[in-house]
């Protein structure tokens, strides 16, 4: 198996438990895996949620982890997947002064051929928001940094399988138990 | 809680009463058959101490004198009758000082529930008296774990604890119940849990594995077999035998597998590991196919991953899909219950003899046996050995007792000597090695099984850890034989300070009290041993008595364990001396 290190998104299907995210992150932590991001939200399940989180690790810590998450009670299932098999995005947020929209004129291009949206402009400030790669969003942050930006923030990554997951007909096995 | 994931045992019979949570609690337990329970009470779960008190007829709650005393002790008692443990505590220090038994139960798969009391709802988060996040705390050390603030939660939480403490590997549950949630009144009715929905305890088998399994063996020239506690938890061990007896494969087995066959069987190899066997140390390099049956590949049972078993074809059955491949890598696994598992392979299995492999094994125990077991068995020097008091043991228990061993130089030879003619026979703090378990484990185990021999095998450091509970032996009348084996060292570091550290004996020395007059002091009979002319007259009235009995037995000071694989050694490095 490849000792290489890779990035490995790691999507977890889980009941809606307070305790399980300290159970989940101490895996990692015991092995001295860093987690680069983690986000949870609602999955595609009623009552179900899904962790997606990003490491960068061997195939075969890949492997020992998730075995490790799925062995957690309330884990449903986990999947690890190498960046070439999910579509994966992360948003950003910028805020930066409203004065720069007139003194600037660059900065009205920059915006333009960002892909960006504006979230919202006042006299003092405008936010704009971004999905995108990562070299995306730090591409548009260092032509940004020249102008200053007043506030930055970049969400973990989210990511979609191209295969299926099949954690839908598990949960319809359990219910013919 | 989400009431659509979990499958409940429907009871008809069952009305809905209005009682309190702490009621609740206890009919909780009666209904998941338990019959005894260890604690210690305190200020968070004084109304089910209240409760424990109108029960007091139908469960015996037993006072231990410490909480890691009650810990143990539901360890022991599980470990012995294969049923659930229970402990309790109260908040704070009394939850937390169970956190060493719950550990030790997650890594040696015991199960066991404790109930902690828990800070009034109102005040959690507000550093209140007594409060602490057992919960987040024991996370890392439990199977599962919940925090209940209303009462309504309880039976389905209890429900769930039991089913998941013992279903699929067994490990520790911690459920802590707020103050106010054991006082709310509700609409009570149990219904035992039966299967929780992210939960598959018991992978399928899957048979083309088995029959790989099965196809391995059946070519096998020189098989070995090293299995585990699975085998005795998946109450394998007929199965176990069935296969051991018609493939004729030699089996060895790990500290917490011991006793799954009897010591006499001819098949039996003995032990693996640091301080196991010298033949099947030294053949596990040697084997072409090694079966691993419930067990995980531990350290010290492997030593160098590097260097074990690479020329030998791999077959590992166990429960855990995450034991697969996490050390050693299994060329056939096969999953599930180990019960099922070995019976579908047995079916598979051409009968067959290993007669000029096994004389192999029988070779090296003869080597063993002049370097190391008849100096330890027979000695003559002058200064008694830990080996000749297990050799007694052996005799005057007829091989039937429980041994419940701690942790150090007596516990390798108790584990080495001790002769089992009955599965679930060796209680021993295994993946954890926690000193101070034998004697509360000793009195859950008793008091589990009263019709059993159980004696504790304790060194005069490990016996000082939870010494607090000849209260309880005391108190409750606990007929539990305590062998301490005294060498006046922390015996298992003085040897590595021996061999490893050029004899510096860094805080190793022990300047012990009277223990018989302690043991008095508790009026348990208590004998001291210091000549072997004593020895057999000793021991023999210690088995022989009906009552609590302490024997402390002063043994050579500075002996050490043989064989033994210095850490990090291949297991074909095993050293006689
Ligand atoms: C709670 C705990 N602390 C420390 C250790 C480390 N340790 C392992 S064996 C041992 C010595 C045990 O001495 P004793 O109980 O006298 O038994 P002996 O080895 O002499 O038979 C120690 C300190 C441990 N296993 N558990």
């Amino acid at each position: 198996m490849s000792q290489e290190i890779k990035t490995f998104t790691i999507s977890v299907y889980t009941e809606n438990n307070i305790g399980l995210l300290n159970r989940i992150s101490a895996i990692f932590q015991r092995r001295h895996i860093n987690i680069e991001s983690l986000t949870t939200s609602q999955s595609e399940i009623k009552d179900v949620n899904r962790f997606v989180i990003v490491v960068k690790i061997t195939e075969e810590q890949a492997i020992k982890v998730v075995g490790q998450i799925e062995k957690q009670v309330e884990a449903i299932r986990a999947y690890y997947h190498t960046n070439e098999e999910t579509i994966f995005t992360e948003s950003c947020m910028f805020k930066i002064k409203s004065d720069l929209l007139f003194e600037e004129p660059q900065i009205q291009n920059i915006i333009k051929d960002s892909d960006s949206r504006i979230v919202t402009v006042n006299k003092e400030f405008f936010v704009l928001e971004k999905s995108g790669r990562r070299f995306e969003i730090e591409e548009l942050r260092e032509k940004f940094e020249a102008y200053g930006i007043m506030q930055f923030v970049r969400s973990g990554r989210i990511a979609v399988t191209k295969d299926e997951m099949k954690v839908s007909e598990l949960l319809e096995d359990f219910k013919k138990l | 809680m989400n009431t659509e994931t979990i499958k409940k045992e429907e009871n008809k019979s069952a009305k809905t009463e209005r009682i309190s949570g702490s009621e609740a609690i206890i009919r909780c337990l009666i209904a998941e058959g338990v019959d005894i329970l260890y604690g210690y009470p305190g200020g968070a779960i004084m109304p089910v101490y209240d409760e424990l008190f109108k029960y007091q007829d139908r469960i015996h709650h037993v006072l231990t004198r410490h909480e890691q005393g009650a810990a143990h002790a539901a360890q022991g008692y599980a470990r012995i009758s294969g049923k659930v443990g229970v402990a309790m505590a109260t908040s704070g220090p009394g939850a937390t000082n169970l956190i060493t038994g719950i550990a030790d139960a997650q890594i040696d798969s015991t199960p066991i529930v404790c109930i902690t009391g828990q800070v009034p709802s109102h005040l959690l988060g507000t550093d209140a008296f007594q409060e602490t996040d057992i919960v987040g705390i024991s996370t890392p050390v439990t199977k599962w774990n919940a925090q209940v603030t209303k009462a309504s939660e309880i039976p389905e939480v209890m429900a769930k604890a039991f089913y998941i403490a013992k279903s699929g590997r067994p490990g520790p549950v911690l459920v802590d119940i707020t103050k106010d949630a054991q006082f709310e009144e509700f609409d009570f009715k149990y219904e035992k849990c039966t299967a929780v929905r992210s939960y598959n305890p018991i992978p399928k088998t899957d048979i083309n594995q088995v029959k790989a399994a099965a196809e391995l063996i059946n070519n096998a020239k020189k098989p070995m077999i090293v299995w585990g506690q699975g085998v005795i938890l998946g109450k394998a061990e007929e199965e176990l035998i069935a296969v051991v007896e018609k493939s004729g494969v030699p089996a060895a087995w790990t500290i917490l597998g011991a006793s799954a066959i009897p010591t006499s069987h001819p098949l039996n190899i003995g032990m693996v590991g640091m301080h196991g066997n010298y033949a099947p140390n030294k053949l596990t390099n040697e084997c072409d196919v090694l079966i691993a049956i419930g067990m995980r590949f531990d350290d010290r049972v492997t030593g160098s991953l590097d260097t074990y078993a690479k020329q030998a074809k791999v077959i590992h059955f166990d429960i855990d899909p995450a034991e697969i491949n996490k050390n050693v890598k299994a060329d056939v696994a096969v999953l599930g219950n180990s019960k099922e598992s070995l019976a579908l392979l047995l079916s598979e299995l051409n009968a067959n003899t290993h007669d000029s492999w096994l004389q192999e094994f029988k070779d090296l125990y003869a080597i063993e046996y002049d370097a190391v077991i008849k100096g330890d068995l027979l000695p003559e020097k002058e200064g008694l050995t830990m080996g000749e008091v297990l050799k007694e043991i052996n005799t005057h228990s007829k091989g039937n007792a429980a041994i419940v061993s701690d942790v150090g130089q007596h516990q390798m030879i108790a584990c080495r000597y001790a002769e089992f003619n009955l599965s679930k026979s060796n209680i021993t703090s295994g993946g954890l090695g926690t000193m101070g378990f034998a004697l509360p484990a000793a009195i859950g185990a008793k008091m589990a099984e009263p019709d059993r021999e159980v004696v504790a095998i304790i060194g005069d450091g490990g016996y000082q850890m939870n010494i607090q509970e000849l209260g309880t032996i005391f108190q409750q009348k606990v007929p539990v034989k305590i062998v301490v084996l005294n060498n006046e060292f922390l015996g298992m570091v003085r040897q590595w300070q021996q061999l490893f550290f050029d004899k510096r004996y860094a805080s190793t020395e022990m300047t012990n009290p009277d223990f018989v007059t302690i043991a008095k002091g508790y009026y348990i009979d208590a004998k001291r041993v210091t000549k072997r002319e004593e020895l057999a007259d000793a021991v023999k009235e210690m088995i022989a008595s009906d009552a609590s009995y302490f024997l402390e037995v002063c043994v050579e000071k500075e002996d050490n364990v043989f064989p033994m694989i210095p850490s990090g050694a291949s297991v074909s490095d095993v050293r006689l001396s």
